[in-house]
């Protein structure tokens, strides 16, 4: 049998407020334990919430930036259960109306756009941290964390690969960056999944009993426990099994899931409204102040770059996977604006190469954009050929020559030769040196050409402008 | 002394004709001295207490005293006080001790005015006779065998026996005017988000409300003046000018329609109490008011409303009373679901957990529509019901309790006799109203008589004029048990 894979997620996503969403303590990462928990945070006896207004903002933020219904009023509800990293024994979440209602995420996938629907995403604060290790039989409790504001992104059921789970999470981590709500830190915990994944046969509209995989803080590991789950799944129902609706978690060092909880030891959170925050009215004016303020999104510059430049729908991708990315190509493309596609092409590979292999962010890439574009003048404008340019990259990378690119081209001689009576010399000198090749040309070995290009490469050290070697051996050969 | 008003004893102070220290020594003299028998205080810190008092006539020295500078006032145990033990009447808080001042408490220290000692409570507010106290029950000054009511017992009690020149007490379905009437006090709860509730242990949070209790309308006034005003920190705190409470009290009543609800009129009163508050009606129409009769026809749902959505609530607020980081830890437990059940039955009493137990079960899966969603719904109606009624009169009127005080222990085993204490009182606190009560007089056994007034929203300054122009008719107020 055809089997499908039914993929949908939840993403936890940090908003990037400086004090928790209902305490004034700071949300600074990696500060020693319970020096960043107020008493609002440690839930003593008494002790009330204030929502922050900036979590809100920046949950505006984010609906607008995926077309989303904004609820006012949006409320926020109390999920309760036990768990000693939960001071108040109940998490202030959203229930009924959350801020965002609905909007799409469109993602790339084998070269074809997809349109993802979002089922919602609403405020909550997160837990504290238990740590088990270290304190001989007894747990410690961290309460830096608790209060952090939230935002769970919840998608529809419609992916239906790990590989379109993994885009679509790519580009809402891009987006979430992008729009500056999260700093997108996996390693700090700041953008985590949760994969909803169940399996039908193919043509078959039921959807097939889920499981919910938790806590997958990486790219790899999403795609990884999606397949294996996927996997586990079909061979379960192949053997004629059927599929327990459970909570499960990815060990990445064996990579498979287990069980984590199963839905009869599920909770049931008794949610109702929080008596102690009024419902949110988030106004019209207010939801304009924030789209006003929101920064072009990426769909719209990768339709602005395919329009505008010329660029292809994949080159406007890649360019458009971060704001800093595109941000930078912006600026190198202003001085070029005719060779967007070789700005383009220098971006996603030499740069982005580079950068991949010293692992650095394009924010604190050491050739700026304007030293970029002075490059790629001087290779638009003959001044050295497209081989010599990566040398000269090479010297600004390294911070030679208070990368000048002239500096560097008249330092190291990488000036091309351009001058067709210099080259009309060297060319016939060539071919007067090779008879043979020549007569082979004139014969219809075309090979014979590219050997007489070598030649005179070689000659001039590889400086000629090699469009205008190729065409005076063409003439000359052709005479 | 002790025996004086507020208001004089603010006069007296401010003339220097006596100093905060002398009168919290007063105070707390009388405390060591008859507490054992009343039980009115979990805890007094002379210490603290005469540093506020010492501090307190330093201010008046300094000429930046306020109406409350030096006055020794009781406060409830659920309100935190930086460095005093707050046990909400608790085992679960037997040894807290805060941290941090309350909205409330910050005000009256502010204000200069002396915290007297920490008053003796139903656990968690829940209750109506001060006997679910984990520090034991309360004897009512007047007779001491009778309960003093609750949850703000030992605030009545202190306030009635002069142990303290005026207390705050809470209310959230009637601890503040249920015990004022059976002790033969006056108390006040304000509309809903006038007093903050930062820092007050929450019960219900929805229907919490803090408010002051004293020996007239006059000292209410005073004690409103320093304990109303916006926080922050409380985000159902209402932001409001401010305004003078005392500014109303001498306005004359002609012309003023008392509003008498038929369903508060009904079966259920006793007797002593009808005729009271009849008394009572006659006086006021002395005084130029006319009475208007009145329907809620929703009223009688109040209490079944309240009793879904105050444990629906508790419940919850009460989760985070786990043992985990301060309060009550079992000793001896095998892992962690055992710490929490062992510390949760161990910290709280037989009451807290019914009304955990109920909280629970409305808000559950399956039962949640058809409980909380009704009850907000019949929440409604009934605030309903007192809009359309403020069409037809300016102010409210009737008993504050179906009774007079009861025996200690006559109700105890009964909690649906002991709910049906906050008959009259209930809606109130559903609707957000401020309500008050005050003395009119004695019943059976010479218990005290409380005579219920309900204002329309923030009609706080008309209800207290009309319970001064009340006391300036008569003395019931100025009878004391001692």
């Amino acid at each position: 049998m055809q089997w499908e894979i039914v993929i949908g997620l939840e993403v936890h996503a940090q908003l990037s407020t400086h004090s928790k969403i209902f305490s004034g303590a700071s949300t600074a990462y990696g500060a020693p334990p319970n020096t960043q928990a107020c008493v609002i945070d440690l839930a003593l006896p008494g002790v009330l919430p204030v929502l922050n207004k900036g979590a809100v903002e920046r949950a505006i933020k984010f609906g607008l930036s995926v077309g989303a219904k904004i609820n006012s009023p949006s409320i926020f509800a109390r999920k309760n259960y036990f768990y000693p990293d939960l001071p108040k024994g109940y998490q202030i979440s959203q229930y009924e109306l959350p801020v965002v209602q609905g909007g799409t995420i469109t993602i790339q996938i084998d070269g074809a756009e997809k349109t993802i629907h979002l089922t919602r995403a609403h405020l909550e604060e997160d837990a504290g941290k238990s740590l088990h290790e270290d304190f001989h039989g007894m747990s410690g409790i961290d309460l830096n964390r608790a209060g952090t504001p939230l935002l769970e992104i919840v998608s529809e059921p419609d992916m239906r690969s790990s590989a379109e789970a993994v885009s679509y999470a790519k580009t809402l981590h891009a987006l979430v960056r992008w729009i500056g709500i999260c700093d997108g830190n996996m390693q700090e915990g700041s953008f985590r999944c949760d994969a909803n994944v169940s399996v039908r046969p193919r043509g078959t509209e039921k959807l097939g009993t889920r499981c919910e995989i938790k806590n997958l803080n990486s790219f790899r590991f999403l795609e990884k426990a999606i397949d294996y789950e996927a996997r586990r799944q079909i061979e379960i129902l192949e053997d004629g099994g059927a599929i327990r609706q459970e909570t499960r978690l990815y060990d990445a060092n064996k990579d498979e899931t287990r069980t984590m909880r199963t839905k009869e030891d599920a909770n049931d959170y008794r949610y109702f409204p929080d008596p102690d925050l009024l419902p949110v009215e988030i106004s019209a004016s207010w939801i304009e102040q924030v789209k006003s303020a929101l920064p072009e999104l990426p769909q719209a510059r990768r339709d602005r770059y395919v329009a505008e430049f010329g660029l292809s729908a994949y080159d406007a991708a890649v360019l458009t996977a971060s704001r800093e990315t595109a941000d930078y190509f912006e600026a190198v493309v202003k001085q070029l604006p005719a060779q967007a596609k070789l700005c383009a092409n220098w971006i996603m590979g030499d740069i982005n190469g580079q950068l991949n292999k010293e692992g650095i962010d394009i924010s604190a890439c050491p050739v700026n954009p304007p030293q970029l574009a002075a490059l790629l003048t001087r290779i638009g404008d003959g001044t050295i050929s497209g081989k010599a340019a990566k040398t000269v990259f090479e010297s600004l990378w390294n911070g030679e020559l208070d990368k000048n690119v002239d500096a560097i081209i008249a330092a190291k001689g990488l000036k091309q030769i351009s001058d067709d009576s210099a080259i009309e010399k060297i060319v016939d000198q060539v071919l007067a040196a090779n008879a043979q090749q020549v007569a082979d040309y004139r014969a219809g070995k075309e090979k014979a050409f590219n050997s007489l290009v070598g030649q005179i490469m070689k000659a001039t050290q590889g400086k000629a402008n090699p469009a205008q070697v190729n065409a005076i051996l063409k003439k000359k050969l052709d005479e | 002394m002790f025996n004086a008003s507020l208001k004089q004893l603010s006069i007296q102070l401010a003339g220097k004709k006596i100093s905060s220290t002398e009168l919290t020594s007063e105070f707390l003299q009388r405390i060591q001295q008859l507490n054992p028998e009343y039980n009115a205080f979990i805890t007094v810190n002379e210490e603290l207490s005469l540093a506020q008092a010492r501090a307190a006539d330093q201010m008046i020295a300094a000429g930046q005293a306020s109406p409350l500078t030096g006055i020794p006032i009781a406060q409830k145990d659920i309100f935190c006080a930086k460095g005093w033990l707050t046990t909400c009447g608790s085992k679960m808080l037997s040894n807290f001790v805060s941290p941090y001042d309350a909205g409330v408490i910050e005000r009256f220290n502010q204000a200069g005015a002396v915290n007297i000692g920490k008053t003796n409570m139903d656990e968690f507010a829940m209750g109506s006779s001060n006997e679910t106290s984990y520090y034991g029950p309360v004897k009512n000054p007047w007779d001491h065998a009778a309960v003093p009511g609750g949850s703000s017992g030992g605030a009545a009690c202190a306030v009635a026996a002069r142990l303290a020149c005026a207390a705050t007490g809470t209310d959230t379905g009637g601890s503040i005017r249920q015990p004022a009437a059976l002790c033969g006090i006056s108390g006040i709860k304000p509309t809903y988000g006038l007093v903050s509730r930062y820092g007050m242990i929450a019960f219900a949070s929805s229907l919490d409300q803090g408010g002051p209790m004293a020996k007239s309308a006059e000292d209410l006034a005073l004690l409103l003046n320093v304990m109303v005003g916006f926080d922050p920190r409380d985000s159902t705190s209402l932001q409001r000018e401010a305004e003078d409470y005392a500014r109303d009290l001498q306005k004359p009543l002609a012309g003023l329609r008392i509003g008498l609800p038929k369903e508060y009129f009904a079966a259920g009163m006793s007797n002593d109490v009808a005729s009271a508050i009849e008394k009572a009606l006659d006086e006021y129409r002395k005084l130029g008011a006319q009475t208007v009769e009145i329907s809620l026809p929703n009223a009688p749902l109040a209490i079944p409303v309240y009793y879904v959505l105050a444990p629906a609530e508790a419940s919850s607020n009460l989760s985070r009373f786990d043992g985990v980081r301060y309060g009550h830890r079992a000793e001896s437990y095998s892992d962690l679901a055992d710490m929490y059940r062992k510390s949760r039955a161990q910290g709280f009493g037989p009451e807290v957990k019914r009304r955990i137990l109920i909280g629970t079960y409305v808000l559950s899966h399956g039962y949640y529509d058809a409980y909380y969603i009704k009850a907000q719904k019949l929440r409604r109606l009934i605030a309903q019901d007192f809009a359309d009624a403020y069409r037809q009169c300016d102010i409210i009127m009737g008993p504050t309790t179906p009774t007079v005080a009861f025996n200690l222990g006559e109700k105890s085993g009964d909690p649906i006799q002991m709910y049906l204490s906050d008959i009259y009182t209930s809606a109130a606190n559903l609707t957000g109203m401020p309500a008050m009560s005050i003395p009119v007089g004695f019943g059976d056994k010479n218990r005290p008589i409380g005579l219920h007034i309900i204002g329309n929203y923030f009609k706080e300054a008309q209800m207290l004029n009309v319970a001064h122009q009340y006391q300036l008719a008569t003395d019931w107020h100025n009878q004391s048990p001692v």
